[in-house]
């Protein structure tokens, strides 16, 4: 009797090692997440907009219908990503996801207060390799740390109505997200010295 | 050959209980960090980095994208104010006012997270396309039949949940009580 209660015992104890030993596994073994769904559909380092949810899209569960949406995958290996989504009428959004689907960011136009949402997405390293008189000089530009070389950043415009739909996907075809190269920025600064 | 079998049995009850619990904390998700108004649930901390593990497993193994906190908090709500499931064949009204927000959605999704196919394509309302009353406050009639005023159509589908998003608000984390969020109520008014 004592046995079968020990047996008992050590089974459950077991399983609540179990239990907590997979939760905590499960964002590394799992294939059906958002970053795996997307990932065929989507080009890196680049914007691509989703599909519209509707009935018969089954790409993510509760996506909002009154969303135009844009994703961009990005891989930060090759040098940080500028990003650029200019505002919509309605309301804009831009939130950042690690590999693992966590957000760790998100801005909306009220809060960038400007007409183009403008970050630049780098490494905690890429960061720290920055010029410092770079860094003082540009204040008003955005600068976030991906804690994750790879990870997803996703667009979102609001129509308010369904007829202002195709205007929220227009606003979000214009947006852009690329590698920022040691070329480009050269590209960049040149005009400015110039001047 | 006794201490084997207790030994299998053991091991047997810790693979059942563990994978289990793990199994139901993932679908059903948990107690943990929830705010509750009402007949709506929120999970504030799920829009940021201190997201706990239990609300991590549960979003990647369903494969969503979760809402950040500058951006927005959603509200689900798979029962009436009555503690009732939403039921697609009876006629459910909810009514009453938001929170402070920029925009909100309101949207009907079935169990899984996926909309319900109808004639009229209404998935949803926003803020901006809602009739009010002239205080400001809105009534939404969910039913499988058409009704005047706003109508969201269930397709006649037993069991739905109801999203409720807020976009750009002060709702979120700090969010203690009702007073800080008023609600709308969800009553069922009658099932045929």
């Amino acid at each position: 009797m004592i046995r079968l209660v020990f047996t008992l015992l050590a089974g459950v104890l077991l399983g609540g090692i179990v239990h907590l030993v997979s939760v905590l596994a499960l964002p590394r073994i799992a294939s059906e997440d958002a970053y795996s769904r997307l990932t065929p559909l989507t080009k890196l380092n680049a914007v691509s907009p989703l599909p519209p949810a509707d009935p018969g899209n089954k790409l993510m569960p509760y996506m909002d219908p009154a969303f135009a949406l844009a994703v961009c995958r990005y891989d930060l290996s090759n040098g940080p990503i500028k990003l650029k989504v200019p505002v919509s009428e309605a309301y804009t959004s831009v939130s950042f996801y690690t590999r693992n689907d966590i957000v760790y960011y998100a801005i909306n136009d009220r809060s960038a207060g400007k007409t183009v949402i403008e970050l630049d997405l780098m490494t905690e390293a890429q960061h720290n390799d920055l010029p410092e008189d770079e860094n003082v000089t540009a204040a008003d530009r955005l600068i976030i740390d991906s804690p994750t070389t790879t990870g997803l950043i996703l667009m979102k415009a609001l129509a308010p109505e369904p007829g202002l739909m195709a205007q929220a996907q227009a606003s979000l075809k214009a947006s852009s997200c690329s590698v920022q190269t040691d070329q480009s920025a050269k590209q960049d600064a040149a005009p400015q010295a110039r001047r | 050959m006794r201490l084997l079998f207790s030994t299998l049995l053991a091991l047997c009850i810790a693979a059942v209980v563990g994978v289990g619990t793990t199994w139901l904390t993932t679908t059903r998700g948990t107690e943990l960090g929830t705010l509750t108004i009402g007949p709506w649930t929120a999970r504030p901390w799920i829009g940021g980095p201190d997201i706990d593990p239990y609300s991590r497993a549960t979003i990647i193994r369903n494969g969503d994208l979760p809402i950040g906190a500058g951006d927005g908090i959603a509200f689900i709500a798979k029962r009436d104010g009555r503690k009732r499931l939403l039921d697609g064949r009876c006629d459910v009204l909810v009514s009453g006012v938001t929170p402070p927000a920029r925009f909100w959605t309101l949207t009907l999704y079935d169990n899984k997270g996926r909309l319900v196919a109808n004639s009229l394509q209404r998935y949803d309302f926003t803020s901006q396309e809602i009739v009010r009353n002239s205080d400001g406050s809105f009534a939404i009639h969910i039913a499988s039949r058409a009704r005047a005023g706003n109508w969201l159509p269930t397709g006649g589908i037993e069991r739905y949940v109801l999203m409720l998003r807020l976009y750009d608000t002060p709702v979120g984390v700090a969010t203690r009580s009702p007073r800080d969020a008023p609600l709308p109520t969800i009553a069922t008014v009658g099932c045929p």
